[in-house]
């Protein structure tokens, strides 16, 4: 049957048993409950739930996992480990490649990556393991009982300086602290963690956490300065030139909010989503009695957009206390590029989707607040040069819809700062840093740079895995000083 | 790690800072800002640089008491420090010999104007200040612009000093009456303010650069909440200003987005008082 099952190293159970099992979800917060409250919405696996989940893995002789996740984590070999109850053995091994699982566990769109080309997913009665709720599990299983301590080796005698502490930043700062160099991370907010702080809601991603996998990067010797915008406070030329930095990374993210260019989107209560996340986010606006910067609540809000950004914004908003929290999407369902589980979760916690709507322009009251959003209704028509049919508007269609807010969550340009403050390195029609794909290499001499501001918006996980292929081009170019 | 250094009360609830922030005063220019947070649960609140000092390593700002967070910076005292301070951000005001210029400064825009008004001058050009307040005592930093202008002119509100009127009464008269030939005006200060001066130089097609003030969050180009309409298109106040030319920003709409939270705002700083006098 199954030809890339591995039975030699892994027979104390048969593959036929073992694609028997079924699969286990993680038990969830009911959503009448969560969708009041900013908790975690899964509960994660009890260690039994796991090992039984682990015993689902085939051990394929040649992992496609391993080739679907963006940093190559030793997936079977972790999964294996679960299976001997070994957590903090699987704790370990996720971490010689990820140094932080508790984060992709919870964030990756594994559905599009690992879990995508896992075998027994392949077949046509058998789900890919869960192998992010897995690694969640090993990573919380360890923040509470392991010792975590990452061996780092000493005396590169070299210091490299890592811009932005987002997703990319944090992956090549604990690379490269691991390999013996002096990593220092420079933080243009107050708290370090990028759109991990500001922008993914703590229902998906407790803060907690987060500060539990960055208090590793500091204990590894990770030196993190907070309030220094590069480009601003000091330039990348100063971090090479003055400061003592044989190299400098760029991973500076996500950039200006994109809007809608229609009438009316100047008016108070449109907000874009970066505003409305890092309000609730980063500066805790939804609790009130404690943190000082303020955000509205109403009755209706409606979200543009369909991707991550657009559910976490519409989620927050259930939350916040709106009762009626809607997603407009000018194509249908099946454009929609949010990850299925968030897009789950919003419909059971009552947010409801409505396709194939184009905003034309937002109504405003004698006070300059959003009172409303007339828009129109579309029909797909040919593929554009996304691939993806393009929405016609339907003539006549137009209605109004009253609401009280509005969030745009329709992506991102790029950020001037660093780029502009930096000569010599070439930047694409759009703005954003050219770099090597496979090295992070940018046109100026020791400066690498990956993630958003190289992309353009994309997800945690690939920001992370262009943070591992710089360090280790970082390294490279350190020992032998060739660029 | 951002220490108050100095601290003076200027009266009307209107506080000078010099903070300790050595990054900062090496590179702040004139026209850029800082962030602060007073406290770890505070908010970022922009604040304009309105002074830097290279060998000291400061920043000096001045802050005007209207809610709960200008507050509770106003309770700080020297060796007291700030949570968080970060800058100089926001694109340096455009500083060249342009001929004779004319700074506008009203009410509290005086202090974000002063290092302009000075670097001008040491530009090479003729700069005639404009300071405007409602009272004699209210005139902020007269001394200070006096020795960056090489002319200063004063308007108040009530008369009690230099001309009874408003700083664009003075501008005008020196554009209609004296003829003078202005290359450019600045104008910093309340935005009816200058919106009123914007619209009286559209008419002479005087160049015009106001410094925009809209909430701000990260201040760093992240989350928008400062876009402003200039030239009927969307701008970051934060990363492609605070700088535009006046001829071209849609002041009401600045208006209207500044009066957004006032209801919160005035919630906030009430609670926050009543706890303060129990306490």
């Amino acid at each position: 049957m199954d030809k890339n099952a591995n039975t030699s190293t892994h027979n104390s159970l048969e593959t036929k048993e073992r694609l028997k099992i079924k699969k286990h979800d993680m038990q969830c917060q009911p959503p009448e409950e969560r969708r009041h409250n900013f908790k975690e919405v899964p509960y994660g696996y009890s260690p039994e739930e796991a090992v039984e989940e682990a015993k689902r893995c085939i051990q394929c002789k040649r992992p496609y996992c391993v080739e679907g996740c963006p940093v190559n984590i030793d997936i079977p070999a972790f999964v294996k480990l679960i299976e001997e109850g070994d957590f903090l053995g699987a704790a370990k091994k996720i971490k010689e490649t990820n140094s932080l699982p508790a984060i992709c566990g919870r964030v990756c769109p594994q559905e599009d990556q690992c879990e995508k080309v896992c075998t027994i997913g392949k077949r046509k009665d058998t789900p890919s393991v869960a192998i992010g709720n897995l690694e969640r599990f090993v990573a919380d299983y360890e923040s509470k009982y392991g010792d975590i301590h990452i061996e780092t080796k000493k005396g590169k005698g070299k210091k490299v300086a890592v811009v932005g502490g987002g997703p990319a930043g944090l992956t090549v700062a604990g690379d490269l602290c691991k390999m013996g160099y002096s990593v220092s991370i420079f933080e243009a907010l107050h708290e370090i963690g990028g759109v991990l702080m500001y922008g993914i809601p703590e229902f998906r991603l407790p803060k907690e956490i987060l500060l539990r996998e960055l208090k590793v990067l500091e204990d590894m010797g990770v030196e993190i300065f907070t309030n220094e915008v590069i480009g601003k406070t000091i330039t990348v030329d100063e971090l090479l030139n003055e400061r003592g930095y044989s190299a400098v990374f760029i991973g500076t993210g996500a950039g200006t909010p994109k809007f809608l260019n229609i009438p009316g989107e100047e008016l108070n209560g449109v907000y874009s989503a970066n505003e409305f996340l890092t309000r609730v986010n980063l500066m805790r606006a939804y609790n009130k009695s404690e943190y000082d910067t303020p955000i509205k609540c109403g009755k209706t809000l409606v979200v543009f957009g369909a991707g991550n950004t657009a559910m976490d914004a519409v989620r927050t908003g259930l939350r916040l206390g709106y009762d009626d929290a809607r997603i407009f999407y000018r194509r249908s369902r099946k454009e929609m590029t949010a990850r299925l589980e968030e897009v789950h979760h919003a419909e059971e916690e009552g947010v409801k989707f409505e396709f194939l709507i184009n905003p034309i322009r937002f109504i405003g009251d004698e006070n300059h607040n959003v009172t409303a959003v007339e828009c129109e209704r579309m029909e797909l028509g040919e593929p554009d040069e996304s691939g993806r049919r393009r929405p016609i508007p339907i003539k006549g269609s137009e209605f109004i819809t009253p609401i009280d807010a509005a969030v745009i969550a329709i992506g991102t340009n790029v950020n001037p700062i660093v780029p502009s403050s930096t000569p010599g390195m070439n930047l694409n029609k759009w703005g954003y840093i050219i770099a090597d794909e496979n090295t992070g290499k940018t046109t100026k001499k020791g400066v690498f740079a990956g993630g958003d501001i190289v992309t353009g918006a994309a997800t945690v996980i690939l920001a992370m895995g262009a943070g591992k292929k710089a360090a280790v081009a970082i390294d490279k170019y350190l020992e032998t000083g060739i660029w | 790690m951002y220490e108050i250094v100095g601290k003076k009360n200027l009266g009307e609830g209107i506080n000078l800072y010099i903070i300790s922030a050595p990054d900062i005063a090496l590179k702040a220019l004139p026209g850029q800002f800082i962030i602060l947070r007073v406290n770890k649960n505070g908010e970022r609140i922009p604040i304009t640089i309105a002074n830097s000092d290279k060998n000291d390593k400061t920043v000096t700002i001045l802050v005007q008491t209207l809610g709960k967070t200008t507050h509770l910076l106003s309770e700080l005292n020297v060796g007291d420090s700030l949570a968080d301070v970060v800058g100089p951000l926001g694109v340096p005001t455009e500083i060249e010999k342009f001929g004779t210029v004319v700074c506008v400064g009203g009410g509290f825009g005086i202090a974000a104007i002063y290092p302009i008004a000075k670097a001008l001058k040491s530009a090479g050009n003729n700069v005639i200040s404009i300071i405007g307040a409602r009272s004699k005592e209210l005139l902020l930093m007269e001394n200070e612009m006096r020795s960056a202008s090489s002319e200063i002119l004063v308007a108040t509100n009530d008369g009690s000093y230099g001309t009874k009127g408003i700083v664009t009464d003075v501008l005008r008269e020196l554009i209609y009456d004296k003829k003078i030939q202005i290359d450019r005006v600045i104008a910093i200060g309340p935005v009816i303010m200058m919106k009123a001066v914007s619209d009286l130089t559209r008419e002479n097609s005087i160049k015009t650069m106001v410094s925009l003030n809209p909430i701000m969050i990260d201040g760093t180009g992240m989350c928008g909440a400062c876009r402003v309409l200039v030239d009927k298109k969307t701008k970051f106040a934060c990363v492609d200003g605070p700088d535009f030319d006046g001829h071209l920003v849609d002041f009401d709409n600045l208006m209207n987005r500044l009066k957004f939270y006032k209801e919160e705002e005035k919630a906030s700083y009430e609670c926050h008082m009543k706890q303060h006098h129990k306490a």
